[in-house]
């Protein structure tokens, strides 16, 4: 039965944006209702002109950076939207930090999102914090 | 009697072997077969959970020579 999975990413590290990807994109593709919420650190790898090399943590994350064949976070979160219909939510608090605006992001990611809105759609369902 | 499409996936890391299965499946019509190819390990029990759990069928499961070879029908 389809789950209602709400995913929680702030965090700029590649371990945490491989995991939250990974689930992402595994929920979405097995018909989960999937929601990625975007904001601090996590953020800018999705503004647009930016690098998205997120630096390592420790051992795993260099592993996943020097390993080929591990599939990059950005195209699993890209999957996760066009296999899944996932929504990927940027902080519109992180925005207004930043000064800018949703044009500025990629084309994937949906409208700017506050948390009053993020926590009454995310009601019921589980939640996932990387 | 449909041929068996090829995915092949192997030397990627989860989920990518599953997410190679699951772009072909969505392009594949309902009846088709479709076989990946994968060295990661944890496919041989992840991608029969995904496929049991979407609704599709597992033909067979093997692995051979070090590479899993998972033959999937498309249900739906």
């Amino acid at each position: 039965m389809a789950q209602k999975i709400n995913i929680v990413c702030v965090t700029g590290t590649r371990e945490k944006l491989q995991m939250a990807a990974m689930f992402a994109s595994v929920a979405a593709a097995t018909g989960d209702e999937v929601t990625v919420f975007l904001s601090m650190n996590a953020l800018t790898y999705f503004v647009k002109g930016r690098s998205a090399a997120a630096p390592a943590e420790g051992e795993l994350g260099e592993l996943l950076i020097s390993e080929k064949g591990v599939p990059p976070f950005k195209t699993l979160f890209q999957q996760a939207v066009e296999l899944g219909d996932a929504k990927l939510l940027p902080c519109s608090m992180a925005l207004d930090l930043m000064k800018i605006t949703k044009e500025d992001l990629d084309s994937e990611l949906g409208p700017p999102t506050g948390l009053t809105r993020f926590l009454s759609d995310a009601e019921g369902g589980q939640l996932l914090t990387f | 009697m449909s041929e068996i499409k090829l995915v092949d996936a192997r030397d990627t890391f989860c989920p990518g072997p599953l997410m190679e299965l699951i772009t072909h499946m969505k392009q594949a019509s309902v009846g088709d077969t479709l076989e990946l190819l994968s060295t990661d390990e944890g496919s041989g029990a992840d991608v029969p959970e995904w496929v049991n759990k979407v609704g599709h069928e597992i033909l067979s499961n093997e692995k051979i020579e070090g590479v899993w070879h998972i033959k999937v029908r498309k249900a739906k």
